[in-house]
C-alpha cells in the first residue's frame, strides 16, 4: 500500500506504540482488500465497552486490564500498549448491557462493575457513550460524501442509503485501529464506481407498512447476496423507521450495505442515474408470492403459539415507535406469563420520560430499555422459549442466538401478543 | 484432477502461515454474530446447510462472510477459545471476511485458479499454505488408498 508521509510516521511509531499498531493492522486489512491506500475519516463507530466474559479471556498480565482489553480486542495486539484519547470523533455503538437493568439481564454486581468501568475507559479516551445500534437518531448523522468508518450493519446500510456518508462495513478491530489513526482503508463504497446500482428490483406489490418494508429487506436480502439493489416501484416515501427496519433485514438475510430507491435515497433520482446507464446484473420481480415467501421463512421458527417476549426496538425503537406501543397498549397491561420490552437510545429514553410514555409503558407491566438488545447481549426472561418482534433482523438472529421459537408480525400483532399472552396474526 | 487424487490449487495468500486439516466445504457464506458459537465453533445460523456443525480445526472452504459487522469479533473468540478453523479457503474479497481472517490468524488464501467447490469435498485432507498461496487437495477417496501404500 502507498501511505503517506504522515501515515508511514505513524507506522514507525511517532505517535507511540498504539498507533503504530493500529496501522499494522490498517495496512495487513488494506493488503487483504487489495486497496492502494488509506482514505482520512473523522466518523467512526465501534463497539469498546466490554463485560466480563471478553476481559475474563484476557488472562493476566502487567498492563492496565482496560488498555490490556483495547489493545486485544479492539487492534487485534498482543503487546502491552498504553492506548492514548482517540484522535478522530468516535462513537460507541449497541453495547452488552443496560446499566439501569442488570436485573432484567439476570446480571450480578461483579458484571455491572465491568461494564461501568468499560464505559468509563472508553468516556475517558473521548469514545462518545450513544451505546444505540442506531447513531443518526441521537446525533451522529453524516452528511452525503462523508467518509466513515461504522460497524454496525442496519446503521451502515442507513448512512449510506439514506444519508450518502460512504462507509463499508466495518468491524470490531478495524474501527478501533481508525478511533486511533482516523485512517481507513479506501476500499469499496469509499469509491464513486463502487455505488451505483447492480441489480434493478421491480416491486409488483405495495410496500406500504413496517411490516412491508421488513419483509421486501429480509427478500431482496437473500435475493441478491452482496449486490445493490435500486428499487422501481415504491409509490409512498417511507420515513425513517420503514428505512430502518428495510436496510436492518436486507443486511440479516443478506450483505447489502447500499440500496437506492429513486427520489428517496440520496444518490439516484431515477433508475436510470442508479444504474448509470449500465445493464443489471438482474432484474428481481418482488410481488405477493415472494413476500409470502419472506414472511414464511421469518416465521418458520414459529410453532407454540405462547409467546414469552414481545421484543420492540430493533433497530433501536424512534420516539415515534415508543408513543406507538403506548397508544396500542390502550391502557392494557402485559399478560402475566409474558413481557413487552422496548429498546431505544439512551437519549430517546429521556425524552420518553420527559413525555410520560416510559410511565405509561411502566404502567403497564412493559419495560423501556437502552444500550443492548436480547441479541447483542444474550439476554430473554427466565424460562422464555417463545418470542415475538415486529423486527425481521431480529426475528432472524434472536431464535438462533438464543435456541427459541420466534414470530414476525406487526407492531399491533406483537402489543396485542403482549397483552394475550398469545401469537394471533394475519398473513400479508 | 491431477494424479492420484492430489491437486494443487493457487490463489493470492491473505493471512500467511501453513496448516492442514479435514476440509469443511459449504457454498453458503457464512455469518459471523449470530452465525457461529464462538465458544464451540459450530454454525447456529438456523437455516445453514452446516447448522450445527464446528469449523474447529477444519480448514473452512466457503465463499465468505455475510451479516453483522460483527463478524471478525465472533471469529477472533473463537481463535482466543481455541476453536477457530485450521486455515481458510474463500472466494468472495470483502471487508468482513478480509478483517475476519486476519484477526483469526489462520492461514487464509483466495483468488484460485481453479472452483474449490468443485476440486474440494468435505472429508478432503488440505493443506494451506498462507505464505504461498497454495492449496492443496487429497482427496478423501485416495487418501486411504494412499495411507495403505505409504
Amino acid at each position: 500500500m502507498q501511505l503517506t508521509d504522515e501515515e508511514r510516521a505513524m507506522a514507525d511509531g511517532a505517535q507511540g506504540a498504539a498507533v503504530a499498531a493500529a496501522m499494522d493492522l490498517l495496512v495487513r486489512y488494506g493488503e487483504a482488500l487489495g486497496a492502494d491506500r488509506l482514505v482520512e475519516t473523522n466518523n467512526v463507530c465501534g463497539a469498546n465497552v466490554f463485560g466480563s466474559r471478553h476481559v475474563r479471556l484476557l488472562g493476566r498480565g502487567g498492563a492496565d486490564l482496560h488498555d490490556t482489553a483495547f489493545a486485544r480486542w479492539s487492534l487485534d495486539s498482543d503487546e502491552d500498549l498504553d492506548i492514548p484519547p482517540v484522535a478522530a470523533y468516535s462513537c460507541q455503538l449497541i453495547g452488552p448491557m443496560d446499566i439501569e437493568h442488570p436485573e432484567l439481564q439476570h446480571k450480578d454486581a461483579d458484571e455491572l462493575q465491568a461494564v461501568l468501568d468499560s464505559e468509563a475507559y472508553s468516556a475517558r479516551h473521548g469514545i462518545h457513550l450513544l451505546s444505540t445500534c442506531t447513531p443518526y437518531q441521537v446525533g451522529n448523522v453524516p452528511v452525503r460524501g462523508e467518509h466513515c468508518a461504522w460497524m454496525e450493519s442496519s446503521a451502515v446500510v442507513y448512512i449510506n442509503s439514506v444519508l450518502g456518508a460512504r462507509t463499508n462495513t466495518e468491524g470490531r478491530e478495524s474501527t478501533g485501529a481508525a478511533m486511533l489513526t482516523r485512517r481507513i482503508p479506501l476500499y469499496g463504497l469509499h469509491l464513486d464506481e463502487h455505488r451505483l446500482a447492480t441489480h434493478l428490483v421491480e416491486v409488483g406489490v405495495e410496500v406500504e407498512t413496517v411490516r412491508d418494508w421488513g419483509l421486501l429487506g429480509y427478500f431482496l436480502g437473500e435475493a441478491i447476496a452482496e449486490g445493490i439493489p435500486v428499487i422501481d416501484g415504491i409509490a409512498t416515501t417511507p420515513d425513517l423507521v420503514r428505512l430502518k427496519h428495510f436496510g436492518a433485514a436486507a443486511a440479516s438475510s443478506g450483505d447489502v450495505e447500499l440500496y437506492h430507491v429513486p427520489g428517496v435515497t440520496a444518490e439516484a433520482r431515477t433508475v436510470e442515474e442508479a444504474l448509470a446507464g449500465r445493464s443489471p446484473a438482474a432484474t428481481i420481480r418482488y410481488g405477493a408470492a415472494e413476500r409470502r415467501v419472506a414472511y414464511e421463512r421469518l416465521n418458520a421458527k414459529g410453532d407454540d403459539r405462547h409467546v414469552d417476549l414481545v421484543m420492540i426496538g430493533c433497530p433501536h425503537a424512534t420516539i415515534d415507535q415508543i408513543r406507538q406501543v403506548c397508544t396500542l397498549l390502550d391502557g392494557r397491561k402485559v399478560h402475566t406469563e409474558s413481557n413487552l420490552w422496548v429498546f431505544t437510545p439512551r437519549a430517546i429514553r429521556e425524552v420518553a420520560e420527559r413525555n410520560g410514555y416510559a410511565d405509561t409503558l411502566r404502567a403497564a407491566g412493559a419495560h423501556l430499555l437502552s444500550d443492548t438488545c436480547p441479541a447483542i447481549g444474550q439476554f430473554v426472561p427466565p424460562g422464555c422459549r417463545v418470542i415475538a418482534t415486529d423486527s425481521a433482523k431480529q426475528a432472524h438472529y434472536l431464535p438462533a442466538i438464543m435456541g427459541l421459537q420466534g414470530w414476525f408480525g406487526t407492531t399491533a400483532e406483537c402489543v396485542d401478543a403482549a397483552v394475550n399472552g398469545t401469537w394471533e396474526a394475519t398473513a400479508p | 484432477m491431477s494424479d492420484h487424487g492430489h491437486l494443487v490449487l493457487h490463489g493470492r495468500p491473505i493471512v500467511g502461515g501453513v496448516a492442514e486439516g479435514e476440509a469443511l466445504v459449504t457454498r453458503e457464506r457464512i455469518s459471523g454474530w449470530g452465525g457461529i458459537d464462538p465458544r464451540t465453533g459450530t454454525v447456529i445460523e438456523t437455516r445453514h446447510s452446516l447448522a450445527g456443525v464446528s469449523f474447529a480445526g477444519r480448514v473452512l472452504v466457503f465463499p465468505g462472510a455475510k451479516g453483522s459487522s460483527g463478524w471478525s469479533g465472533m471469529f477472533h473468540m473463537a481463535r482466543v477459545n481455541g476453536v477457530a478453523p485450521a486455515a481458510m479457503v474463500f472466494t468472495t474479497m470483502g471487508t468482513k471476511i478480509a478483517l475476519g481472517a486476519l484477526v483469526t490468524r489462520v492461514p487464509s488464501v483466495t483468488d484460485l485458479d481453479g472452483d474449490p467447490f468443485a476440486a474440494i469435498e468435505t472429508g478432503d485432507w488440505v493443506r494451506v499454505d498462507g505464505d504461498a498461496g497454495t492449496v492443496e487437495v487429497r482427496k478423501a477417496a485416495h487418501r486411504l488408498d494412499g495411507a495403505a501404500t505409504a
